[in-house]
């Protein structure tokens, strides 16, 4: 079955049965490794990707669900050249460990900061809650999140 | 003009105590990192899957490929088919495949590879087992009384004594009568009996290798901690040269441990279907499998009597430690030295008598995971003392800062500490941070049916491998000049996420006066870089983070005798050497410091060169009807002798105090009948954002002489020691509740409660 959608801003065509995983999609004939597995599931939410602009497990929606739909994924925050600001910050603030929950976990910080350009420490830490990391016990990605929304809005609002 | 040549040439402040932007965050940011899975397919690549025992013994009778099952595109491996069937670790008695034992649940017997992932997963189920269930022996106490023999003549993995003062006795029956009427001489005494669980790693990439085989031999690219131990087995397994063994090191998405040494049995079933198929093989794990399969933190029961005197001084301790090993030993023996040497706290005892045993068990190998036996017997002394305290009507914290152990001390071991003491800093500071002795003071504050508690622990742990362990292991760096006056770090040391390859051009900058970007980092392969020994037990900073300054220093001395022979700058005279000489390269071996002694005989000596210490401090509120625990913060002050890059250090003291909050609270494997429950992220609960509280973390820098970048010392494994404690003493501050047994779960602590009420 052919399925359209937009991904990372472009319109792009995949002929798949329709109930593959939209994570198996993205990994293979997309060619975008980014979005991670790590339960298969919908527990870890390491392959958080954006769905018309609302984070979801890519491992729990089908392509054939994405049809005319816009998906982005942690290769859509940064250009080739240089970081997103909030990729930065998990550079700079020690929110990136081992890197593996690190794709899903701006995925749904960038959804936050979205919809809540300011948000308090607990709305990250609730909106971060679907994502499961191991190596740094939250604070620095919470530290990293609050650094973002504060140079983003200093910098007035653009991403 | 490069930065080499600017840098090396004018002084610039160090990088080291510095936070620069971690090397491979641009990578891990952006998904550009490539983790084995993310590897690309090479031509012809097959899939691999693993078939395993559903029971936890039996003899393994036979195994019948389903005949109505076309199999003719599926790679088939069975013990039958190997020369050599055992996985090399510190003994080689765990098979690679089970041949006629089944030995414990999930047990390995069988390995199959299809190119075709959704196919490889029938004929799984197409692969008939013939089995005769066994009684199962699952529990530690009933192996170690040998109600049936299943490990060795004895079910006894390995056995270890400390003694010390009155208890130094050859004799071991006279030595446990000189510790008892010690003991019995004291003013107070107290017993207890603690307990701790299994826990998983839970890495959140599973483990995955990819094997393949040509006229070099055989080639692994993994997921793992230490390249040189996957190296080792594979060399054993297949009765292979060194130089016919290739291991590399994929972007590995967390350890902790649990790639220490589970990838060699991975590594080694994807190299034979490889070698069987003639194609590559992937295998990736799925989560169940990788929580049914892989190895756990050991399970352990302390007992321990102790005699203090009336005004609180600590004088005579007596532990007896049961080790829950699993089927196989593994390194069972290295968890059990740990947890034995650091069995007695961060205490000065007089005398004291530590008995350590680990038995086997029919339930999967238990293995390494961050802190190595330390947080089971750190998790009875912490609340064996807090009990102390009970006796003495004293606040915990203060006994403990009365018998804390000082520079000129002396330890269970016999070791005398020279220096690098930073105890009673951290103690200070994390009380101090968290108002303790102002929240302590009063009752605790039950508003509704929330009650409020603080608690504290205070703990050592040993940087490096255990007594002569670095001796033997000699672990090696090189340093490369290349062309430009830059250097590249060859080293077995694997980046983890800890930042290990940031760390180490921080060190190798500031040794030569280079710049960071003129310092490269080889990818961790055998095939290049030298056996550093493993990324474990603390000791990559501190052992091989002070090999690389040794080896980078002399790189750049060479490179500035030529600049001074004949001129140019730092660049100019880099590449004249390199012209002449073609291959300018330092490879510097490990040297523990002369005075370090240790007989592995007698359990006596200088256990390890220097110790990191902690306080930790946890907040919590109990639902009184409920018995929920929930953190409300968090504090360590922790001594790292010097922190190379504060936020890496600090972001492992936050990860491992979450791990250790994770096992105390939710964190629990539950078995039945050997099988385990619960093998899935929705049912083994691991603290989320908003489990987790917040961290306020103080870095105590009491330098190590012999420590790199001005005297680092080891940080990965002691945050997982003391949350745990931490925690229990605050519940009991808020509840009354003291609970002696891990994990605090509500049904437990109600149990409790009611017994006491009762």
């Amino acid at each position: 079955m052919k399925i359209t959608l937009t991904l990372n801003g472009l319109s792009r065509e995949v002929d798949l049965p329709p109930l593959v995983r939209l994570l198996d999609a993205l990994r293979g004939p997309l060619g975008l490794p980014g979005t991670k597995e790590g339960c298969g599931e919908g527990e870890c939410g390491s392959c958080t990707v954006l769905l018309d602009g609302a984070p979801v497990n890519a491992c729990l929606v089908s392509i054939g669900q994405c049809e005319g739909r816009a998906v982005t994924t942690v290769e859509g925050l940064s250009d080739a050249t240089h970081l997103g600001p909030l990729a930065r910050c998990f550079v700079d603030h020690g929110g990136a460990q081992c890197g593996i929950c690190t794709p899903g976990m701006l995925i749904s910080a960038e959804a936050l900061l979205a919809r809540r350009p300011e948000p308090s420490d607990e709305e990250i830490r609730e909106a971060i809650a679907g994502n499961l990391c191991r190596c740094t016990g939250y604070q620095r990605i919470v530290d990293s999140i609050r650094e973002a929304s504060r140079e983003r809005r200093q910098a007035g609002g653009a991403s | 003009m490069t930065t080499a040549a600017q840098n090396a040439s004018s002084a610039r402040p160090p990088f080291i105590g510095t936070n620069v932007p971690r090397t491979d965050g641009a990578s891990k940011v952006t998904g550009r990192a490539a983790y084995v899975d993310d590897l690309p397919r090479e031509p012809g690549e097959l899939f691999g899957a693993t078939v395993r025992s559903p029971v936890p013994r039996a003899r393994l009778r036979g195994i019948t490929l389903d005949p109505a099952f076309d199999w003719s595109d599926v790679t088939v491996v069975r013990a039958s088919d190997l020369a050599v069937n055992e996985v090399q670790c510190i003994s080689a008695e765990q098979p690679i495949l089970a041949a006629d034992q089944i030995r414990h649940a999930y047990e390995p017997v069988a390995l199959l590879a299809c190119a075709d992932k959704r196919k490889l997963a029938q004929a799984v189920r197409a692969v008939k087992l013939d089995l005769e269930p066994l009684t199962p022996v699952l529990d530690p106490e009933q192996s170690l009384a040998k109600v049936d023999v299943i490990w060795g003549d004895d079910n006894v993995h390995k056995r270890f004594s400390i003694t010390k003062g009155r208890a130094d006795l050859p004799d071991p029956a006279a030595s446990a009568a000189a510790i008892d009427a010690a003991i019995a001489n004291c003013e107070v005494v107290v017993r207890g009996r603690y307990t701790t669980h299994h826990q998983e790693q839970l890495y959140i990439e599973p483990q995955g290798v990819i094997a393949r085989w040509d006229d070099k031999g055989v080639h692994v690219t993994g997921s793992l901690q230490c390249p040189y131990y996957v190296h080792k087995a594979l060399l054993h397994g297949f009765e292979l040269a060194a130089d016919r063994v290739h291991v590399t090191q994929a972007v590995t998405g967390g350890g902790f441990g649990g790639k220490e040494e589970y990838p060699s049995v991975i590594a080694l079933h994807a190299a034979l279907l490889a070698q069987k198929s003639g194609k590559p093989v992937r295998m990736i794990y799925d989560r169940k499998e990788d929580i049914e399969a892989t190895t756990k933190r050991h399970p352990a029961i302390c007992e321990i009597v102790s005699g203090c005197d009336r005004d609180g001084t600590l004088r005579a301790l007596s532990i007896r430690i049961l080790m829950d090993g699993g089927a196989y030993m593994t390194l069972t023996p290295v968890v059990l030295s740990r947890g034995a040497l650091h069995a007695a706290g961060v205490y000065r005892w007089d005398d004291v008598r530590i008995d350590a045993i680990a038995v086997a068990t029919n339930t999967p190998p238990n293995g390494a995971f961050r802190g190595f036996g330390a947080p089971q017997t750190i998790w009875a002394i912490e609340r064996h003392l807090d009990r102390v305290a009970q006796e003495l009507g004293r606040d915990p914290m203060d006994l403990k800062a009365q018998n804390m152990l000082r520079e000129g001390d002396t330890t269970a071991t016999g070791q005398i500490l020279r220096g690098s003491v930073g105890v009673a800093e951290c103690l200070e500071k994390a009380l101090a941070a968290s108002e303790y002795h102002e929240k302590r003071k009063n009752p605790p504050a039950v508003r509704g049916r929330v009650a409020r508690g603080i608690g504290a622990s205070v703990f050592m742990h040993g940087a490096g491998f255990t007594g002569s362990g670095e001796k033997h292991l000699k672990g090696r760096v090189a340093v490369d000049l290349l062309p430009g006056g830059r250097l590249r770090i060859r080293t077995a040391s694997t980046d983890i996420g800890q930042g290990t390859e940031t760390v180490f051009r921080q060190i190798a900058a500031d040794a030569t006066g280079l710049h960071l970007a003129d310092i490269d980092f080889a990818v961790p392969s055998t095939s290049y870089v030298p056996d550093s020994g493993p990324t474990v037990a603390s000791r990559t900073v501190m052992v091989v983070g002070g090999i690389v300054e040794r080896a980078a220093r002399e790189v750049a001395a060479r490179v500035r005798a030529e600049q001074e022979a004949g001129g140019g700058d730092f660049v100019t005279a880099a590449d004249r050497l390199l012209t002449k000489e073609r291959e300018v390269t330092a490879l510097v071996q490990y040297e523990h410091p002369g005075w370090v002694a240790w007989d592995d005989g007698t359990y006596k000596g200088d256990a390890y060169p220097v110790y990191g210490y902690a306080c930790d401090v946890a907040e919590v509120e109990v639902d009184l009807d409920t018995l929920e625990v929930t953190v409300t913060g968090f504090w360590s002050a922790t001594d790292v002798g010097k922190a190379i890059h504060p936020v890496m250090c600090k972001g492992q003291i936050e990860g491992g105090s979450l791990q250790a909050i994770g096992w105390a609270l939710w964190e629990d494997v539950v078995w039945k009948n050997g099988l385990i429950q619960n093998p899935r992220m929705t049912n083994y609960i691991i603290p989320t954002a908003l489990d987790a509280p917040p961290m306020h973390v103080d870095l105590v820098e009491a330098p190590y002489a012999y420590g790199p970048g001005g005297g680092a010392k080891g940080v990965g494994e002691l945050p997982m020691d003391g949350g745990a404690p931490a925690i229990a003493a605050a519940v009991e501050h808020a509840t009354g509740i003291f609970a002696r047994d891990l994990p605090l779960l509500p049904e437990k602590l109600l149990e409790l409660q009611t017994t006491r009420k009762g």
